[in-house]
């Protein structure tokens, strides 16, 4: 792999643009490149890896994220066909398949390719900055490496906190000339054949939905916090605790649908937080063996094979489905508890939990919702692009295309870098 | 042959600071013998021309490279066809143990000098490039054949489709609608059956095959040899890869007796709904008199664990789309939905919310307790736990049971590939008897390597996603072609030219390497001696491991080389402070684990050695007797998560470690050793934070037992 902090490399008509490194953008580069193919990533953060190097573990066999990632990277590695330009955002596509010109910008890392990972810049750096990566639950250097997985496995220096110049302690404490601060945002052409979007998702604004307290109780995260909290490499090595007082979680409630279905906040249903949900509650559970687990839904939805996992979990007497909406969220201050109230569905009933930890399955909303390059590109209501001829020569895969889990996603982007393979034999012969 | 080996000591990262690298010169050049030995404060800088430089000049063949993990700047330290050795001690020396200590020192010269055999032993791989073919065989003439077919041929390569039928389209030339396939995602699609065939038959490199079967399967990726049965006469036809995409099957009809099906004139599957549909005239089966009330049925299979246990990835989208069609057609109809949880992902939200707006068709939850007929056939259905309680009782025209979508697998008469493969005739299947990939990370990847499966045959799906999943497996089978020609490994070991060599005059015949190969790439050759098909192959080494006579090998990787890295290691004399653990850890998961406790800066024993593997299912049990027998006190076999959600690459290397270990167990009592000295670790790449305390308790149990009586012999 080449990796493109410097100046860019060549760029070719048989290439393919990959709009996110995501799991869906690495499987299309990886699959695509060992077809015969080059590849160009495009990735915004300063490593790949996307919103599944976020995760704990995958549903429904409990396996570690990192394990496919490091496969692919492994992959990627050894494979001079695939580019990638990190901290960088696509700003203008035109041109006709098998022909597109692209505009790339990508903002300075001040960090260049001599850097080895020694961390001794990170040993010296005075300014901390909230761990975007954990969601603001603890907090990194200025000069940072985004998680133990990062790759490229090159540091990266966040210009909204850096003093830059006024600072400098990590220039002299380098000994490989790594660290430049002078960068600059450049801009650059590339010449590609087809264009593949995998821009992924960002979680939906818990706080936008008044009556669960998400930012009024800090004991209410969102279903992404929780794979934070549970990683081993997250912000409380992997203890599952209240946020409040650290201390264990008790009884724990889940509420699904916290927007999604719900013409106010998002239409659709986003497919996996059900089964996120599912997947989490054994992380509760493993935690804590006398912890019990509510999980209240309006349909669990766990389509095809995902109904055996389903039932594997909730085999487990200490975690109880409830066919419910949650409709409010209150904290008892006197007990340090947080009450969630439903309406049980079949019966009508009101019902009332106490509970230390209540997660909000959240859902994925479309990360073109903004941001959208200039680019002759078809998108649905949610911002989800059109796998159509409304988007011709650019193909939209996993999670840009709609609500899909890892394993869709990685099906998808196998297929979208398909479609773009045949696009520039359609083409260019 | 003794080769010009150069041995490069990077003194970066605090790896000069923690160890004195001219030790580990003297070491290189004396001990190790080195033709050239070299240090430089950064050898991924400018330095690396140095040892470009030394190749180049013929001075040195090998380089062995003493600095960081070969997990990083891997292209940095890549020379052509010269044999690179990384010897890893930043990671696993300098940011993991503590600096200026003789035991840590102790533990990167060990490194060096096992770095040292392997680039002595090792021999660049001649690949097999034998197998040039590049036709895509797609076997299956549905949605999802007809869009792997389509696909490969527009990406340039030739197709051979071969259809069972008497024509192609599969399901979808018997469906009346889709689901929605555009915003607003409100309104059913129309199946352009004709047009995707035309469009198929337009394209010169396609050649299409009707009333055909396929009747044997032999060969390798780069070079299937397909014997394909039209008319009673064989042809046969050679594919570089193949597609499988041979759909699905209705269970069987007793799958839903209790519903009366097959029982009861007006209880009708839906894909007899879905022919009234399409010829428009949806009615009673008994008497053809038209339907006033109906009930559509959600079999999501909750609930009803007597045929399999899971549910449909399709069925509430088919019961949405039948209450619409009878409304369609009866617009002063009522339409029951019962269900247990509608499952509409996505944007079928849309569409859930649409059918709901429809005043006709009623939605309830529902658990079906009884189905019967009365004198007028109509069906009288007694539902409980509705949403107005129950028992309620409804009396219909009509009752639609959604058909249960069944591999074509499970027949083996309706898809098989016939595979002439020793392990079996069919592509192996996972635990819900779907020819899919176990791996959610890796899909189309089926033990059968340059076979894919797509579409219904791999998971109920829905014609979009088949044809979607179509594309994808035409692009794996393009991918394996490319790869095979050029004799290099598919996924994981991708690129990998090596390849397993057995010494047949010293083989036994036993065919342990032919059954153990998940893969299946070892056929039974003359005398009984294994064959082998190199572009079947992964690359595992698991046969390696199985050899009890140890004659099977690669050129970069053997038990020779393996058993000569744990000979090099140094071992201390009876010193209780200084046991010695091997660790052999698989690449794949447990070594990079090791590497992030080394970039956490997590500490553990200095007494272990690691040495990395490409599976535990290669580690040959000699190679633990010959560990013991050198005086290490105890030995770690590092590796990922057995049982039903294995996670091992290989798919069966951490369960056959388990029969093998009961070997090992065998030859400790035999040489009157205690059977803890070797044991399994289970770890997680994202679990280096319970390395220390994995390798901690060795060292307790060594410190209980005692060390190894047989050191010194």
């Amino acid at each position: 792999m080449n990796e493109e902090i410097k100046e860019t490399g060549s760029s070719t008509h048989r290439s393919i643009l990959i709009v996110g490194g995501g799991i869906a953008g690495i499987t299309a580069a990886v699959e695509a490149a060992e077809s015969g193919y080059e590849v160009f990533i495009v990735e915004k953060e300063a490593s790949l890896g996307g919103r599944v190097a976020q995760l704990s573990k995958y549903f429904p066999k409990l396996c570690p994220p990192y394990c496919g990632l490091e496969i692919n990277f492994q992959r990627m590695r050894g494979n001079r066909r695939i580019h990638v330009y990190t901290l960088a955002e696509v700003e203008n596509i035109s041109g006709v398949p098998g022909d597109f010109d692209v505009t790339i910008k990508q903002n300075p890392r001040y960090v260049n390719d001599r850097c080895t990972g020694c961390n001794k810049c990170v040993e010296v750096c005075p300014v901390d900055r909230p761990n975007t990566f954990n969601f603001g639950m603890d907090t990194t250097k200025a000069i940072y490496l985004s998680h133990a997985m990062a790759f490229p496995r090159k540091y990266a220096i966040d210009d909204s906190v850096c003093q830059l110049t006024d600072c400098g302690k990590c220039v002299g404490a380098c000994p490989y000339g790594a660290i430049d601060l002078s960068m600059e945002t450049r801009t650059f052409p590339l010449k590609v054949g087809a264009v593949i979007m995998a821009t992924g998702w960002k979680p939906f604004d818990a706080a936008r939905i008044d009556n669960l307290g998400f930012g009024r109780y800090s004991d209410v995260i969102t279903n992404v916090m929780m794979e934070r909290l549970a990683a081993p490499d997250g912000p409380t090595g992997g203890r599952v605790v209240r946020m409040s007082d650290g201390e264990p979680v008790n009884t724990a409630v889940f509420v699904q649908c916290a927007g999604q279905r719900d013409t106010n906040y998002l239409g659709y249903c986003s497919g996996i937080c059900c089964l996120g949900s599912l997947k989490q509650a054994t992380y509760i559970r493993e935690a804590n063996e006398n912890a019990k687990v509510f999980i209240f839904y309006i349909d669990l939805r766990t389509p095809g094979t995902y109904g055996f996992f389903s039932k594997r979990v909730l085999d487990d007497p200490n975690i109880t489905a409830v066919k419910g909406k949650v409709a409010k969220v209150v904290e008892d201050p006197g007990a340090g508890k947080l009450v969630v109230e439903a309406e049980h569905i079949l019966s009508a009933e009101k019902v009332s939990v106490e509970a230390d930890l209540v997660v909000l399955a959240t859902g994925m909303v479309a990360s073109m919702s903004d941001g959208r390059p200039n680019a002759t590109i078809g998108y649905d209501a949610d911002a989800f692009v059109l796998p159509d001829e409304s988007s011709p020569g650019i193909f939209p895969a996993g999670c840009a295309r709609g609500p899909v889990d890892v394993a869709t996603a990685t099906q998808d982007a196998t297929a979208a870098a398909m479609k773009a393979m045949q696009t520039i034999h359609q083409a260019r012969g | 042959m003794n080769k010009n080996i150069g041995v490069y000591v990077c003194s970066g990262c605090g790896i000069g600071e923690c160890m004195d690298a001219e030790q580990l010169v003297a070491l290189g050049s004396d001990e190790g013998g080195a033709a050239v030995v070299r240090t430089s404060p950064a050898f991924c800088l400018e330095d690396v021309q140095l040892i470009r430089d030394d190749l180049d000049s013929g001075a040195v063949d090998s380089a062995v490279v003493a600095a960081c993990s070969h997990r990083v700047n891997a292209d940095v330290f890549s020379f052509g066809t010269a044999f690179v050795e990384r010897v890893n001690i930043r990671e696993q020396v300098a940011w993991s143990h503590p600096p200026n200590d003789p035991e840590t020192q102790e533990i990167a010269n060990d490194y060096l000098r096992m770095g040292i055999v392997r680039a002595q032993k090792a021999v660049a791989p001649t690949p097999y490039t034998e197998a040039h073919e590049r036709t895509v065989l797609v076997v299956g003439g549905g949605s999802a054949g007809l869009a792997a077919a389509r696909d490969a041929a527009r990406a340039g390569y030739d197709v051979v489709l071969v259809e069972k039928g008497a024509s192609l389209g599969g399901y979808a030339a018997s469906l009346y609608r889709q689901f929605p396939k555009r915003p607003p995602y409100r309104a059913l699609a129309p199946i352009d059956v004709a047009g995707s065939i035309e469009q198929l038959q337009s394209l010169p490199n396609v050649r299409t095959l009707l009333e055909a079967e396929v009747v044997e399967t032999s060969g390798q990726p780069g070079r299937f040899t397909v014997t394909v049965r039209r008319d009673g006469a064989d042809e046969l036809i050679t594919a570089g890869a193949i597609v499988m995409a041979t759909g699905w099957i209705p269970a069987d009809a007793d799958t839903f007796d209790a519903y009366g099906r097959g029982r009861y004139a007006n209880v009708v599957s839906s894909m007899e709904l879905e022919a009234m549909a399409a010829r428009g005239s949806i009615v009673r089966p008994s008497n053809g008199s038209p339907v006033a009330r109906a009930a559509v049925v959600v079999c999501d299979g909750k609930g009803d664990d007597r045929h399999r246990p899971y549910g449909g990835n399709v069925s509430s989208l088919v019961a949405l789309k039948q209450a619409l069609y009878i409304r369609e057609q009866y617009p002063d109809s009522i339409v029951y939905v019962l269900y247990g949880d509608m499952q509409t992902p996505g944007p079928y939200e849309y569409f859930y919310k649409r059918v709901q707006e429809d005043e006709g068709i009623l939605f309830s939850r529902g658990d079906i307790r009884s189905v019967t007929e009365n004198g007028d056939h109509d069906v009288v259905l007694e539902v409980e736990s509705t949403v107005v309680g129950g028992p309620v009782r409804l009396s219909l025209d009509l009752l639609v049971l959604s058909e249960d979508m069944v591999p074509a697998t499970a027949d083996a008469a309706s898809g098989a590939l016939s595979l002439s493969y020793l392990q079996g005739k069919e592509l192996p299947t996972t635990k819900f008897g779907f020819a899919d990939s176990h791996f959610i990370c890796f899909p189309y990847e089926t033990r059968r390597t340059g076979i894919y499966s797509a579409g219904s045959v791999r998971q109920s799906m829905d014609l979009a996603a088949s044809a979607q999943d179509g594309s994808a497996a035409a692009l794996k089978a393009i991918q394996c072609i490319e790869q095979a020609s050029a004799g290099a490994a598919v996924h994981p070991r991708v690129g990998d030219l090596s390849f397993p060599d057995v010494f047949l005059q010293k083989c036994t015949s036993c065919g342990r390497c032919m059954q153990e190969c998940p893969f299946g790439a070892l056929e039974t050759g003359e005398k009984g001696r294994p064959v082998l098909d190199s572009n079947r192959c992964r690359r595992c080494g698991i046969c390696m491991g199985a050899c009890p006579v140890q004659v099977i090998s690669f050129a970069d990787y053997s038990v020779d080389m393996l058993a000569g890295m744990i000979k090099a290691v140094e071992m201390p004399e009876d010193d209780e402070d200084r046991p010695r653990i091997l660790v052999l850890a698989c690449e794949n998961d447990a070594y990079p684990a090791l590497d992030m406790a080394g970039i956490g800066r997590l500490q553990y024993a200095q007494s272990a050695r690691v040495i990395p593997v490409r599976c535990l299912g290669s580690v040959n049990s000699i190679l633990i007797a010959d560990a013991v027998s050198r005086g290490f006190d105890a030995v770690m076999l590092m590796g990922c998560k057995a049982g039903e959600d294995y996670q091992c690459h290989y798919i069966r290397g951490s369960e056959l470690l388990e029969t093998r270990m009961q070997n090992v167990k065998e030859t400790l009592d035999r040489l009157a050793l205690e059977s803890e000295r070797v044991t399994v670790a289970e770890v997680a790449i994202s679990e280096s934070d319970k390395i220390p305390a994995m390798i901690d308790d060795v060292v307790q149990t060594v410190k209980e037992i005692g060390l190894n009586p047989m050191k010194g012999f």
